[in-house]
């Protein structure tokens, strides 16, 4: 069973609905732990030691937000700045990261299709989140295709929600008790469509 | 035998004897007093006789002090959101009650004129069995409870007309008006005065409470509260009840009333749970004193006489006013499980029927033979009101427990979630916050100075000293959910944590703390959260002090909450060697240094991760 580290970081959660559920899915799983970033550093005084402790104990990594401008709230920003340090996660001596996965959890206020080169944003979720596989590769971490909610304000009620968070607690269990091949799952643009392909297929 | 100690002695014997034996018997304080009266009374053992009349005169006076103690829970605007059922529900029982007990009295061959002082006198019930039982029920703020204040208030205004209907309904031997007997205690009787010139006094003697309540009380009490002496302000909160219940007496008005006005008055002043807190005591024992002597006022030569009539006219008395009540409440749409609770507390007759066949048969009204006959019948039908109470909880209310949830109406008073007490330079601070936020609070202060300052800026502050549990009790502190503790004594802030966490071990405390040896008492007391009252100012004075020496904003904003974050942890951590001061001051030296080196390693991490871009030079 791999242990799984989700790091959340939202300034407005209170407002959102969409997060509110998807936390709900993930947070008191067995095998989870939960980081609500805003929550523990409300003075953005990140306890660096404390973060990476946590980052050794665990084998996948997710971070999930809303998508801000192509990225993510400035207290997870804050935290890759701080935490994955040179030395612990990259360059001389740092490999304290070799052989985990990282992923994204996004929510997005725009649709797929605005996610594209006809679309208002031009390019697609994938090439904003270059930045972020990048990342993880320079800290030898795999990187997986991200999960992602869009349009998440056009969700009202309970049950399209749901849909989501459904959802998402399925990639986080399968992330848990499953060993992912990492390239055929690079096929995909979001791990949603893997995770629906396996449920289909299982229960066929 | 006779002497007032020996009385006291008696009184209070029997109320400690009964009345904890009646509430583990689940039967509620009013029984207790009123088997206490029995039994001490002419027809037991005798101890007390006919000075009990005399006792309950002066214990009267409790209903006085009851109805100004919910007065001042009642602010103006509920009382005139209660207009309805005051006049609409009390004015229709009592018209109906007074013309069904005519219409017997009248076919049982009694003239006009009897049945109908009696069917008034019947009409009404009993204040103080009924409010006293509710509240021990904690029911007063449920639909039914309300609804039956309603009536009951509106029975206390009643009393005004009926008083002055009775001298004319004297039979040929015309009495002499001997309006309001207690006018003639008082030595001065307006009744000499004409018609209008007696309605312009009793306007004024209103208008002077209400305006005397409103403007000038205030000072009064400030005033006497700068002196601390707590007593004084007790014996000025006694001496304002005594005042207006004399005054309405001269005017010829119900004391009852007049008390209940100048709470209602008092309801939106800072002084209020401190008097409440003051004359609660007062009421209980005055309350207590009045139930007994009901219980040893029942005459039982009479019942013996005649106990069929007395027994028959009991049960035609409550019955009588059961129905009506139980038609009254369904035509105003209470549920059922809340109209039966309305019906079965109102079916009495009332300690007003003492006062008023007393006064009638003075006015030649009724003959004394038939007004001892009913009197006895009320102090019955009282004595079995909590009876009738118990048997409406436990077998009538359990069958619609799933049918008909009783509903929680609106409240007498509106409790805030929050309480702070001490409203200075500290908790004004916290106050603003909560108050940007929309979140209710209830404060407390014992600075009348100080909250006179305050209120001119819109707060509702109370005056009250929050060391004292009772004063805490009506501040809210049973259904808040946080308390903030920020007065600036630090003996006092320790003693009122260990109150609260004692009494109330679900209401989270935040305190202000002066310094860490504070902290620690507090920690030990309990206490949730807790605030050094100059810590976070002091640091950002000394984050200004960096920016001047030199360091970027950041950066000193950055020491300022390193150095916060290490201080708070390690005074958690020194808890444990508070008490041993060599051990403290060896590890505090121990935290400093390691403070300093996290400081300085922050500082060159800093240089190293910033000065360079985050990637190594050259790295390809």
């Amino acid at each position: 069973m791999n242990k799984i580290l989700v790091i959340f970081a939202h300034p407005a959660f209170e407002k959102s609905k969409v997060n509110l559920e998807l936390c709900k899915a993930v947070k008191d799983l067995e095998g989870v732990t939960f980081r609500d970033l805003y929550e523990i550093y409300p003075d953005f005084l990140i306890d660096v030691k404390e973060e990476q402790k946590l980052l050794l104990e665990h084998d996948v990594i997710v971070l999930q937000h809303p998508f801000y401008w192509y990225s993510c709230p400035a207290l997870m920003k804050e935290w890759i700045d701080l935490v994955l340090e040179y030395g612990f996660a990259y360059g001389h001596g740092g490999s304290a990261l070799v052989g985990k996965l990282m992923m994204n959890a996004i929510t997005t206020g725009g649709s797929e299709e605005s996610y594209s080169q006809q679309g208002v944003h031009y390019y697609n979720v994938g090439e904003f989140l270059k930045v972020f596989e990048r990342t993880a590769a320079l800290c030898g971490m795999n990187y997986i295709p991200p999960f992602v909610v869009h349009q998440s304000s056009d969700l009202k009620s309970h049950e399209d929600i749901s849909v989501y968070s459904d959802l998402y607690q399925k990639v986080i269990l399968t992330l848990r008790d499953t060993t992912l091949d990492i390239r055929s799952l690079s096929e995909f643009q979001y791990i949603n469509e893997y995770i629906l392909d396996q449920f289909e297929s299982w229960s066929v | 035998m006779d002497s007032f100690l020996f009385q006291a002695f008696i009184y209070l014997l029997a109320a400690v004897v009964s009345v904890p034996i009646a509430k583990r018997l689940g039967l509620g304080s009013v029984l207790g007093y009123l088997f206490a009266g029995i039994i001490i009374g002419p027809y037991v053992l005798k101890f007390v006789g006919v000075e009990s009349e005399a006792v309950l005169h002066f214990a009267e006076f409790g209903v006085v002090m009851m109805l100004f103690l919910i007065g001042l829970e009642l602010r103006p605007e509920l009382l005139w959101r209660l207009r309805g059922p005051i006049l609409g529900l009390g004015g229709l029982q009592v018209a109906i009650s007074a013309v069904v007990i005519f219409l017997i009295g009248y076919i049982f061959g009694f003239t006009w004129k009897v049945s109908l002082a009696v069917g008034l006198i019947l009409a009404l019930s009993s204040t103080a069995i009924v409010l006293q039982t509710l509240n021990e029920k904690g029911l007063i703020k449920t639909q039914g409870g309300q609804a039956s204040f309603s009536v009951l208030l509106f029975q206390d205004i009643a009393v005004i007309p009926i008083l002055a209907v009775l001298p004319l309904l004297a039979g040929s031997i015309l009495a002499e008006p001997g309006h309001a007997e207690a006018a003639h205690h008082a030595g001065f009787s307006i009744e000499a005065l004409p018609g209008w010139q007696q309605a312009i006094i009793v306007a004024l003697v209103i208008a002077t409470i209400i305006i005397a309540g409103r403007f000038l009380v205030r000072y009064v009490f400030r005033f006497i509260a700068e002196t601390r002496l707590r007593e004084v302000f007790t014996a000025f909160a006694l001496f304002l009840i005594i005042g207006i219940a004399l005054a309405m007496q001269i005017v010829g008005l119900s004391a009852a009333l007049g008390t209940f006005l100048a709470g209602v008055v008092l309801a939106d002043s800072e002084y209020r749970h401190e008097l409440e807190t003051d004359i609660e005591p007062f009421k209980g024992l005055l309350l207590g004193l009045f139930f007994i002597s009901v219980g040893a006022s029942i005459d039982f030569n009479l019942f013996s006489k005649e106990p069929y009539l007395i027994f028959g006219l009991v049960a035609a008395l409550m019955v009588i006013k059961l129905v009506i009540l139980l038609v009254l409440g369904y035509l105003f749409k209470l549920t059922r499980s809340q109209n039966f609770l309305f019906a079965f507390s109102l079916a009495q007759g009332g300690e007003f029927a003492f006062v008023l066949f007393s006064f009638a048969t003075q006015n030649s009204v009724i003959p004394y033979e038939i007004a001892d006959t009913l009197i006895l019948a009320v102090a019955l039908s009282m004595a079995l009101t909590p009876v009738l109470m118990i048997i409406n909880e436990k077998l009538l209310q359990p069958k619609f427990s799933t049918l008909d949830q009783r509903p929680e109406t609106d409240a007498i008073d509106e409790k805030n979630p929050v309480i702070i007490a001490g409203f200075g330079r500290f908790g004004q601070i916290v106050g603003r916050l909560l108050h940007a936020n929309n979140i209710g609070t209830t404060i407390l202060d014992s600075k009348p100075s100080q909250i006179d300052m305050v209120r001119r800026f819109g707060y509702k502050v109370f005056y009250g000293d929050a060391s004292r549990l009772d004063l805490l009790h009506s501040a809210g502190a049973g259904e808040a959910k946080l308390f903030i503790l920020t007065i600036d004594d630090k003996d006092k802030t320790i003693e009122i944590a260990k109150t609260l966490k004692m009494h109330y071990p679900n209401l989270k405390i935040l305190a202000r703390a002066y310094d860490r040896r504070t902290v620690y008492e507090l920690m030990d007391a309990g206490v949730d959260i807790i605030e050094r009252d100059t810590f976070v100012s002091a640091l950002e004075l000394g984050a200004s002090a960096l920016k001047e020496l030199g360091f970027r904003s950041y950066q000193a904003n950055r020491a300022a909450l390193t150095f916060k974050h290490h201080d708070e942890k390690s005074l958690i951590d020194l808890h444990k060697h508070f008490g041993d001061d060599e051990a403290l001051l060896t590890e505090t030296r121990l935290k400093n240094q390691d403070l300093i080196e996290l400081l300085s390693s922050d500082e060159e991490e800093k240089k190293e991760s910033m000065d360079h871009s985050w990637e190594r030079p050259g790295s390809v």
